[in-house]
C-alpha cells in the first residue's frame, strides 16, 4: 500500500502575500528533516501539502515522527494512495484503516471529489464505503455529528484516503522569523527557551561557556547531547563554545565576591551578543525564569539586560520550574539535563550572591579590572558545531 | 606523557592477554559444548584457561566458575550463599564499605526478608574483628567482607575473620571480595580459610568482560541463571571463551611478590612527597595496599582538579569509578568530613607503573594547587 503524509499548514495561511514563501520554507524545512530516511516529493495543493516518498522502502513511522516535530504544521494525516475505482477505494480504505476502526464505536465517511470525471458524487462515495465498512467491521455505528474517527475519501489527480488529522507540532516555519542566539546552558531551562523560540520561526545558533578545568568535557558533550535533542525541531543548531575560564578567574581574583554571578553572566551576554552579531542574529534567547535563582530576581535581570542591545527574548520568564519540567520532559531533554556533570562551577559561586545589585555598582566593579581584552579573546577562539538530529 | 593511574578502575590488556584471546580468536573459536573437533579444541582451550587460572590462585580448577565479571561472581556469591543456608537462618554480614555489587545485592537480600547486618569501619574503612564477633549470632548463613577496599586500599583482616568463624564454629559461609587484591597481594583462598572468593580479570591486565567465583569444595550454592548444563549448571551459558582466554593469559602474568617491593617503595616516596605539599590530606594508611593512595585536596572539588590533571595527561578518578561522579560512600562510611570525601582523589597503580607517571602526577597536583582557585 503506498502511502503519503497530507501536511496543513498552521497560521502561515493567515500571512497572505507571504504564504507562498512560507510554504517554500516549510517545504524545505521538511525536505531536510526527512533527508536522512530518503528523498520525498512535495505537491502544495490548497492548504494542503502532500509529502511524497519516492520509494517505497522508508521508514513511514519515523517520517510520521519527524513531521510531527516540525514547525509551521498545525495537523497531519497519514493517507494510503489508491487507483480511481470505488472496490480498490473500498478494499483500500478496510486495508489501511481497519485496525484504527475497530478500536473506536462511531465512525462517519467523507467524500470529496475534486475530480469531476470521477463518475460517483461526494455522498455516493461515502455512502458505498462506509456502508462496505459496516459490513465488514462489527460492532460499528455511523455517528455524522460527533464521529470518534472520519474516514475521508478524497478524489482528485489520485485517490487519498485517511483517518483522524493528528495535532502537528504548531508554530511558524523555522527561518521564518530569521536567526537568535540562545545561551544553553546545560541545565533544565534553557533547551526548553531554545525549543519555544524556534517554535516562533526562529533559526537557532547557541553558546556554550566552558571553564576547564572548573568544568569538565562530559559537561560539555552533554550540551551537545542537549543541542541535538533541541534540534528534533528546530532543526540544525551552530553551537558555539567559549573559552570562559580566564575570565572567571579574573572576577574571582578582583571583583567583589558578591557579585560574582552577575558579573560574569554580563560577561556572557556580551560574548553571546558579539558572536550573535557576527553570525547575523537579531535576538538573544535564555532561559530564565522571574525569581528562580538570585541571578533572575527583577533587580539582577535589570542588570543582565543592560549590557544587551538586542532584544533578549525569555520566553519561561512567566512559568513555574513544573511548567518548564513538564515541556522538558515532553521535548525529551529533562534527562538529559540531569545527568550530574553540571557545576563543577561551584568554586566561583558566592556564598551570599547579591540579589539587589543595580547596573551602576556593576559597572564600578566590572572597572577594578581591564576585561576588554579577554572579552575579545573569548569570542575570538570560540569554536563551534553544527548539531542536527 | 600520558600517565595512566586509575588501575584499581581498570587496566590495559597485557601482551599475554592478547596472545591467549588470539588464540581464541583466530583459532580455537568453537563451542566448547560441540561434540566435534571444533569444539573439542575450544573445551582444550578452556581448560587450558582453568588450569591457568588455578594456578594463579593456588586452587584447583574444578573450584573454579567463570562469571562475566566481578559483580556477576559477587552476586551469585551473595544471592546463591543465602539461599543455600536459608534452612540453618538468615543473617547476613557484610560490610560498610564493600563494593555496590555486594551492598546492593545485600539490600536486596534484606528486601527479601533475611536479616542483613552491616559491620561497621573506623576512619580507614577497615573492619575490627570485635564488631564482627559482636554480630555474630548462630543463625549467620553468611559473612562477606573484601580482601582490600577498592578506594582507600586498605587491608582488610579476612584472615582473622576466616579463623573467628571457625572458633565461633559458626556455620556462616565466609565470601571475600578480592576483585582489588587479586595480582597484588599474595593470595590462596584456602589459605585464607573462605568458602567463597571473588577475582576479576580487568583489574589484572585482563578483558572487561571476565570474571570468576571460587568455591571452596563441598560448598554448596544455589544457581542464579538456568540454562544449559556448562560449568555443572550453576552458570549456565556458552562460555565466552575470548574473554576467558584473556583472563587466563593475564593470569599466567600474576606474581605479586615479584613486584610489592617495588610498587611499596614507589607508593612510600610518592606519599612523602604529597605529605610535604601543603593542603594535602593522605587518606589511605600507611599499612594499606602500596597499590592505592587516596588522597584530598580539601580546598578544592575533586571533579575539578581531576580535569586538571586529565589535561594535563595524567588520570586519576574521584570515587570509584563504578560511582561515576556520587559523593564516595566508602569515605562516608569511613567517617571522613563531607569536605574531605568531596574533595577526595584515588590514585592507583598497578605493577607496570613507573617512578615519572607518579612524579607528573605529583607535578599534577603542585600546578593544580597554584593555578586553580579556591573554593568559596
Amino acid at each position: 500500500m503506498k502511502k503519503v503524509i497530507l501536511v496543513k499548514n498552521g497560521e502561515i495561511v493567515l500571512k497572505g502575500l507571504n504564504r507562498s514563501t512560507f510554504e517554500d520554507i516549510l517545504i524545505k524545512n521538511m525536505r531536510r528533516r526527512l533527508a536522512p530516511l530518503g528523498t520525498f516529493t512535495f505537491r502544495k495543493s490548497q492548504s494542503t501539502i502532500v509529502a511524497e516518498p519516492d520509494s517505497d522502502d522508508i521508514d513511514f513511522d519515523e517520517a510520521v515522527e519527524r513531521i510531527s516535530r516540525v514547525f509551521g504544521i498545525v495537523g497531519f494525516s497519514v493517507a494510503a494512495v489508491c487507483e480511481k475505482n470505488i472496490d480498490d477505494i473500498k478494499r483500500t480504505a478496510l486495508e489501511f484503516l481497519g485496525d484504527d476502526l475497530r478500536n473506536v464505536r462511531t465512525f462517519k465517511v467523507n467524500g470529496k471529489r475534486s475530480d469531476k470525471k470521477f463518475p460517483m458524487t461526494s455522498p455516493e462515495i461515502a455512502a458505498e464505503v462506509g456502508a462496505h465498512i459496516l459490513s465488514n467491521i462489527h460492532p460499528l455505528k455511523v455517528d455524522v455529528h460527533e464521529p470518534e474517527l472520519t474516514v475521508t475519501v478524497e478524489v482528485r489527480d489520485q485517490v487519498l484516503i485517511h483517518g483522524n488529522q493528528r495535532k502537528g507540532a504548531g508554530g511558524l516555519p523555522i527561518g521564518s522569523s530569521g536567526k537568535a542566539c540562545l545561551l544553553l546552558s546545560g541545565g533544565i531551562d534553557s533547551p526548553v527557551a531554545g525549543y519555544m523560540m524556534s517554535k516562533r520561526g526562529l533559526m537557532l545558533d547557541a553558546v556554550h561557556f566552558v571553564s576547564p578545568p572548573y568544568t569538565s568535557k562530559r559537561a560539555e558533550l552533554k550540551v551537545h547531547a542537549l543541542a541535538k535533542l533541541v534540534s528534533r525541531y528546530s532543526g540544525r543548531i551552530k553551537l558555539y563554545v567559549v573559552p570562559f575560564t580566564e575570565i572567571q578567574e579574573a572576577i574571582k581574583d578582583h571583583c567583589p565576591e558578591d557579585m560574582f554571578t552577575l558579573i560574569m553572566r554580563r560577561h556572557m551576554m556580551r560574548i553571546a551578543q558579539q558572536i550573535a552579531e557576527n553570525d547575523g542574529c537579531k535576538a538573544l534567547i535564555t532561559g530564565e525564569s522571574l525569581g528562580q535563582v538570585a541571578s533572575q530576581t527583577i533587580d539582577s535581570l535589570a542588570c543582565t539586560n543592560a549590557v544587551a542591545a538586542m532584544p533578549v527574548f525569555r520566553p519561561l520568564i512567566g512559568m513555574d520550574k513544573d511548567e518548564i519540567i513538564e515541556i522538558a520532559r515532553r521535548i525529551d531533554t529533562f534527562e538529559t539535563s540531569l545527568e550530574p556533570y553540571e557545576d563543577c562551577c561551584t568554586v566561583f559561586t558566592p556564598k551570599h550572591p547579591k540579589t539587589r545589585a543595580t547596573a551602576a555598582m556593576l559597572e564600578e566593579a566590572e572597572a577594578l579590572f581591564d576585561f576588554a581584552p579577554l572579552l575579545e579573546r573569548a569570542v575570538k577562539e570560540a569554536r563551534y558545531t553544527y548539531l542536527e538530529a | 606523557m600520558q600517565a595512566y593511574l586509575d588501575n584499581s578502575a581498570t587496566t590495559p590488556l597485557c601482551e599475554t592477554a592478547k596472545q591467549w584471546m588470539r588464540r581464541a580468536v583466530e583459532q580455537d573459536w568453537g563451542n566448547p559444548s560441540s561434540l566435534h573437533e571444533v569444539g573439542l579444541n575450544a573445551e582444550t582451550l578452556l581448560s587450558d584457561c582453568r588450569a591457568a587460572l588455578a594456578k594463579a590462585l593456588r586452587c584447583k580448577e574444578k573450584e573454579l566458575l567463570f562469571t562475566s565479571g566481578g559483580t556477576e561472581a559477587n552476586n551469585l556469591a551473595l544471592f546463591g550463599a543465602a539461599y543455600a543456608q536459608q534452612k540453618n537462618g538468615s543473617r547476613i554480614l557484610v560490610s560498610a564499605v564493600e563494593h555496590p555489587s555486594v551492598l546492593k545485592a545485600a539490600q536486596q537480600l534484606a528486601a527479601e526478608g533475611f536479616d542483613v547486618r552491616v559491620i561497621p569501619v573506623d576512619r580507614f574503612g577497615v573492619v575490627s574483628l570485635k564488631d564482627v564477633e559482636a554480630l555474630l549470632d548462630d543463625k549467620t548463613i553468611l559473612v562477606s567482607v573484601m580482601a582490600v577496599n577498592n578506594e582507600l586500599g586498605s587491608i582488610e583482616p579476612v584472615e582473622a575473620i576466616a579463623a573467628l568463624l571457625k572458633k565461633k564454629r559458626s556455620r556462616a559461609l565466609f565470601h571475600i571480595d578480592a576483585v582489588q587484591a587479586f595480582g597484588k597481594l599474595p593470595l590462596s583462598p584456602q589459605k585464607l580459610g573462605c568458602d567463597l572468593l571473588t577475582v576479576s580479570a580487568h583489574k589484572i591486565h585482563g578483558p572487561k568482560g571476565a570474571g570468576a567465583l571460587w568455591i571452596k569444595p563441598g560448598v554448596t550454592i544455589r544457581p542464579r541463571t538456568f540454562g544449559g548444563e556448562q560449568q555443572n549448571g550453576l552458570r549456565p551459558g556458552t562460555e565466552p571463551t575470548v574473554a576467558i582466554a584473556g583472563f587466563a593469559g593475564a593470569a599466567t602474568k600474576v606474581a605479586p611478590e615479584q613486584h610489592l617491593a617495588r610498587v611499596t617503595a614507589l607508593r612510600d616516596g610518592f606519599v612523602a612527597a604529597l605529605r610535604k605539599l601543603p593542603d594535602v590530606v593522605v587518606n589511605s594508611a600507611d599499612d594499606a595496599l602500596p597499590y592505592i593512595v587516596n588522597l584530598a585536596l580539601p580546598h578544592h572539588p575533586a571533579e575539578v582538579v581531576l580535569n586538571f590533571l586529565s589535561d594535563r595527561g595524567v588520570c586519576v578518578s574521584s570515587g570509584s569509578a563504578c560511582a561515576k561522579g556520587h559523593r564516595s560512600p566508602v569515605l562516608t562510611a569511613a567517617g571522613l568530613d563531607p569536605a574531605i570525601v568531596s574533595s577526595s582523589l584515588r590514585v592507583s597503580l598497578s605493577t607496570e607503573t613507573t617512578e615519572a607517571e607518579l612524579q607528573a602526577c605529583l607535578d599534577g597536583i603542585r600546578a593544580a594547587l597554584d593555578t586553580i582557585r579556591r573554593k568559596g
